[in-house]
């Protein structure tokens, strides 16, 4: 069984341009949104307590919203997850009332109202845990960016860090960009799954890299683009297959995996199908547009490497 | 070419059996418990306390799975937990205040398994339920404190040496000693930077005022953090140690932070109020000579506050702090020589010495111990000096049940704080979320596995499963390795295992497609196996290392649960290189390395790209090493594994394939008599 038969070389770099519109066009829209809307960034990040409850029966969250009223906490949310009995309910950070106190007072006005009510999770981050936090992050994602520049730049030629990691980061925000359209909540482990998404998504680039090393090396008389289609339509299948691998867990934590894991397992989900797009159309393209050359990459060679017939 | 040596296939044999070993105790699942540990060292346990809870338990027809003596503690499991409730009551009735009773959770693995280091993975707060907290010493709070301090030591040292000030004020975080010439000042700086080494003095003039400031030397601040954030350290652990749970982890976090955590602990907030009592204690003594009825007017007389006393007495209460509770060893409640209900309290040195002669000083007088929460002052007890106390061992008695004695010696055991704390984290799990968590986490794995098993065994058959089968044997070795770690399991962590099946399986993908490749290109078997595997080697290295640098990252930066995706990641990383590459190569040898003549790779079915193999080697002298290579001829194509067209294009060059594509496509398909694209390599 072979699900990719091509008979030639499909002409990627000649869709580059249609390739270049549809990124720009996606980058530019997610940091449109990011800009205006903004993301809901979880309690990791602004600090503030989250309760999740269970009912035995369907909750009731106007009366939920009516108790937390009474306690004049209005700006509180409540909203219900995965099933109508589980509810999740917000509270921005309040300086007159310590965490402990406020989430106690929550639950026994809770349990006066109905007392099938169980807690399940409280969470509560003070704000300057908060700003560490985003400021960890930040810092995370510039290490990793940086990172992988340095060691592609050392395995293979700074022009293929250099578009390796404007392929990934072409992904991230786009990632973060759907978590600010659809406002859905960005937490600590959202930001992880962004973080590993680089590290996996960069993989795309490293194989696709390799290969046109490797026919750098082969197709001496090839064009660059041709070279390059010549890559990517030969690792195609082995693409999809690993990212529909992957993919599948993926889909088994979106339907397994509780509140917690879904929308690490949705930032993972846009982040594996951008990351397919971007290996392909996006890495190559600026690769290409850097100027890359077979010497390059082949001059770096030892002369005996290049007849070794061994390796066939 | 496809052989290991001997020793390889150890190395294999030895890892997977080790992964079975150390992965096995997480099958066996726990049983409740209950966990008796001693209060204080000088408690021991032994076979007779062991003796006595078993006939103590016997008594009450308590079941029980077996009890142990293990670690300094005594340990007896049970069939349910309702049992484990009732025993734990009955026990901490019997045995009185001197042990704590936990709830606790025992592994069931078999003793052989215990007695070869091999125990379940520690689960996480989120997969077990409990509290987890971070607590923040206010250093503000701690430092304006020790300026109090020193404040009264300063005004003694100058009234001693008799050096003549004009006033002392106390503003943010530095003292000013006001004098009225300039040698005064120069006098009393001399005399104060040799008492007082921590302080650092420094000249301020304004006007024709000459001020002496006064600030506490970073360096001294400093080592005041580390000493207040250890004796708090101290403190929780009393506190939690009054709460009864079995494995709590209580550990600073940076210079200023300690963490709390409370596994299994289900009444959270009974922990949040014994955890967030920011408790001080002091020790001041009682004025008795204003008054007091003008006092309660709202005239509290200079130097002098007005509190309450338990049961709503008002009293006066001198401002100086003559003790505070970082000199308490000890409290325990107990009797006095009449018989009445009393606490014993034992003071270190320090504190014994300034006991001593604050009762020499103050015989008949009344002394008042106040307990601050959140600067909320309550006098816990005030009573009167009898006499001269020396030797450190105090003793509160008079208008006390013993329920309330008990109550103050637990304040005074666990109720002083070095510099005020404040949660600011909290992460409670509910223990049912913490059951469901553990399904979630492990669903996802289990079906995600299933799936791209099933897939990758039907597209590329034998290899597809002995590619699943490494995939199995990573996952063996991951959880075996953070066994042996004992790490702890959290629920990214869970996570990151399910993601490590997704992403380890990308290792045999790019072996497989790199070996379907060379069979494309014509390979023999046994070729097409060797160059897949050494081919595929660099690019796995390559695409895994930039995973690790985001792992090591995310573990560099994360904190908590982030922490514990990024071990399980970086693990995997590991494992999966190793399995994939070296595991997996083993059993492909195993099984087709020893065949002299291997026909057929049963990788699934290989389709060749019509015209011609475009993705042809071009390399001249690399074809004609090839050539002798390739099958015979596609007449016996029964038999050969891959069909390569008849011909083998004489010239591969770019420019001829790029006329093939775009001119004779049609015509080749139909006049040459060629076999059909689809390679007869044929499946069973």
């Amino acid at each position: 069984m072979e699900i990719f038969r091509f008979n030639r070389d499909i002409p990627f770099m000649r869709w580059r341009k249609a390739g270049a519109v549809i990124s720009i066009t996606t980058f530019i829209l997610s940091v449109f949104f990011i800009s205006t809307k903004g993301l809901n960034l979880g309690v990791d990040f602004t600090g503030g307590t989250v309760l999740e409850v269970g009912y035995t029966e369907t909750a009731d969250l106007q009366q939920i919203r009516n108790v937390l009223t009474d306690l004049e906490m209005p700006d509180a949310s409540v909203q219900n997850f995965g099933t109508s009995r589980d509810v999740l309910i917000r509270l921005p950070i309040r300086s007159e009332i310590s965490s402990a106190q406020l989430s106690e007072t929550v639950l026994a006005a809770l349990k006066q109202a109905d007392s099938t009510v169980e807690m399940r999770r409280v969470e509560f981050v003070g704000p300057q845990v908060g700003q560490e936090l985003l400021e960890n992050g930040a810092l995370a994602l510039l290490f990793v960016s940086l990172g992988i520049v340095a060691y592609l730049a050392m395995r293979f030629e700074w022009k293929f860090g250099v578009a390796g990691i404007i392929a990934n980061l072409h992904d991230v925000v786009i990632i973060i960009g759907f978590f600010a359209y659809f406002q859905w909540e960005f937490s600590l482990t959202v930001l992880a799954a962004v973080l590993a998404i680089l590290g996996y998504s960069v993989n795309e680039s490293v194989v696709i890299f390799d290969r046109i090393r490797e026919n750098f090396r082969k197709l001496r008389r090839a064009s660059i683009s041709q070279v390059i289609d010549n890559a990517i339509t030969l690792t195609m299948s082995r693409t999809i297959i690993t990212h529909g691998s992957t993919q599948m867990v993926v889909i088994a934590m979106l339907l397994f995996g509780g509140e917690v894991l879904y929308y690490f397992a949705l930032a993972l989900t846009i982040g594996i199908l951008f990351g397919i797009y971007s290996s392909i159309m996006v890495g190559s393209s600026i690769l290409m547009l850097l100027g890359v050359k077979r010497e390059d990459l082949v001059k770096l060679e030892k002369k005996p490497l290049e007849n070794d017939g061994a390796v066939v | 070419m496809n052989r290991y040596a001997l020793w390889q296939y150890l190395i294999i044999a030895v890892s997977l059996l080790l992964g079975l070993l150390y992965t096995l105790p997480n099958f066996y699942g726990e049983s409740p418990a209950v966990q008796i540990s001693p209060l204080r060292i000088s408690v021991s346990t032994d076979t007779t306390l062991m003796q006595r809870v078993e006939d103590t338990l016997k008594q009450a027809n308590l079941e029980t799975d077996g009890i142990y003596l293990e670690e300094g503690s005594v340990k007896v499991r049970f069939a349910d937990t309702d049992v484990q409730i009732k025993a734990k009551d009955l026990l901490e009735s019997t045995l009185g205040n001197d042990y704590i009773i936990a709830l606790n959770l025992l592994p069931n693995s078999p003793q052989w398994l215990t007695s070869l280091g091999a125990l379940p993975m520690y689960l996480g707060l989120d997969l077990r339920g409990g509290v987890h907290f971070m607590l923040a010493v206010d250093m503000d709070g701690a430092l304006e404190k020790s300026l109090d301090r020193y404040s009264a030591d300063i005004r003694s040292t100058l009234r001693e040496k008799k050096i003549a000030y004009a006033g002392l004020e106390k503003q943010a975080k530095k003292l000013i000693i006001k004098f009225r010439d300039a040698e005064t000042r120069a006098q009393a700086e001399a005399e104060l930077k040799n008492t007082f080494s921590d302080l650092g003095f420094s000249y301020e003039d304004i006007g024709n005022r000459n001020h002496l400031v006064a600030t506490i030397s970073p360096e001294a601040q400093l080592r005041m953090q580390d000493a207040a954030v250890l004796q708090n350290i101290t403190t929780l652990r009393n506190r939690v140690n009054e709460l009864g749970v079995a494995e709590p982890i209580i550990q600073k976090a940076g210079s200023d932070r300690v963490i709390v955590q409370l596994p299994g602990v289900q009444d959270t907030a009974k922990a949040k109020e014994i955890l967030g009592r920011t408790a001080t204690l002091e020790v001041r003594m009682v004025d008795d000579e204003h008054d007091l009825d003008a006092a309660i007017r709202g005239k509290a007389p200079f130097g002098t506050e007005l509190y309450e006393e338990r049961g709503g007495i008002p009293i006066l209460v001198k401002k100086q702090v003559l003790l505070t509770g970082e000199r308490i060893t000890d409290a325990q409640p107990g009797f006095d020589k009449d018989n009445q209900p009393a606490v014993h309290i034992n003071l270190d040195n320090n504190g014994s010495r300034i006991f001593k002669q604050l009762t020499r000083d103050n015989v008949g007088r009344r002394m008042a111990i106040l307990l601050i929460e959140k600067n909320q002052a309550e006098v816990v007890t005030a009573p009167v000096i009898r006499e001269e106390i020396g030797g450190g061992r105090v003793q509160i008695s008079g208008r006390m049940t013993s329920m309330e004695a008990r109550d103050v010696a637990l304040l005074l055991r666990a109720g002083a704080l070095a510099a005020p704390m404040d949660i600011i984290e909290e992460r409670t799990v509910g223990p049912s979320l913490g059951a469901d968590n553990i399904a979630r986490g492990f669903n996802s794995t289990l079906y995600g596995f299933i799936a791209v098993a099933i897939f990758i065994a039907v597209y590329y058959t034998a290899f597809g499963v002995i590619s699943v089968l490494a995939l199995g044997l990573n996952l063996l070795l991951l959880v075996g390795l953070l066994s042996i770690m004992q790490a702890t399991l959290t629920l990214p962590g869970m996570a990151a295992l399910a993601l490590t099946v997704g992403m380890a399986i990308d290792a045999n993908v790019l072996i497989n497609e790199r070996i379907r490749d060379e069979l494309r290109a014509g390979l023999s078997p046994q070729l097409a196996i060797h160059a897949g595997y050494e081919r595929a080697f660099g690019t796995i290295l390559d695409s895994n290392i930039t995973t690790l640098i985001a792992g090591i990252a995310l573990f560099a930066f994360g904190s908590g649960p982030v922490k514990g995706f990024a071990v399980v990641l970086c693990l995997g990383i590991l494992t999966s290189v190793f399995t994939a590459i070296f595991v997996s190569r083993g059993m492909v040898n195993l099984m087709y390395g020893s065949k002299r003549k291997l026909d057929y790779v049963p990788i699934g079915k290989i389709w060749i790209p019509k015209g011609q193999t475009n993705h042809e080697v071009i390399s001249p002298d690399e074809r004609n090493e090839k050539r002798p290579k390739i099958p015979k001829s596609t007449e016996e194509s029964g038999k050969s594994d891959v069909n390569v067209p008849s011909e083998i294009p004489s010239d591969a060059s770019d420019t001829n394939r790029s006329a093939v594509q775009s001119g004779g496509k049609s015509t080749t398909r139909t006049k040459n008599k060629r076999k059909p694209a689809e390679s007869k390599q044929t499946q069973s």
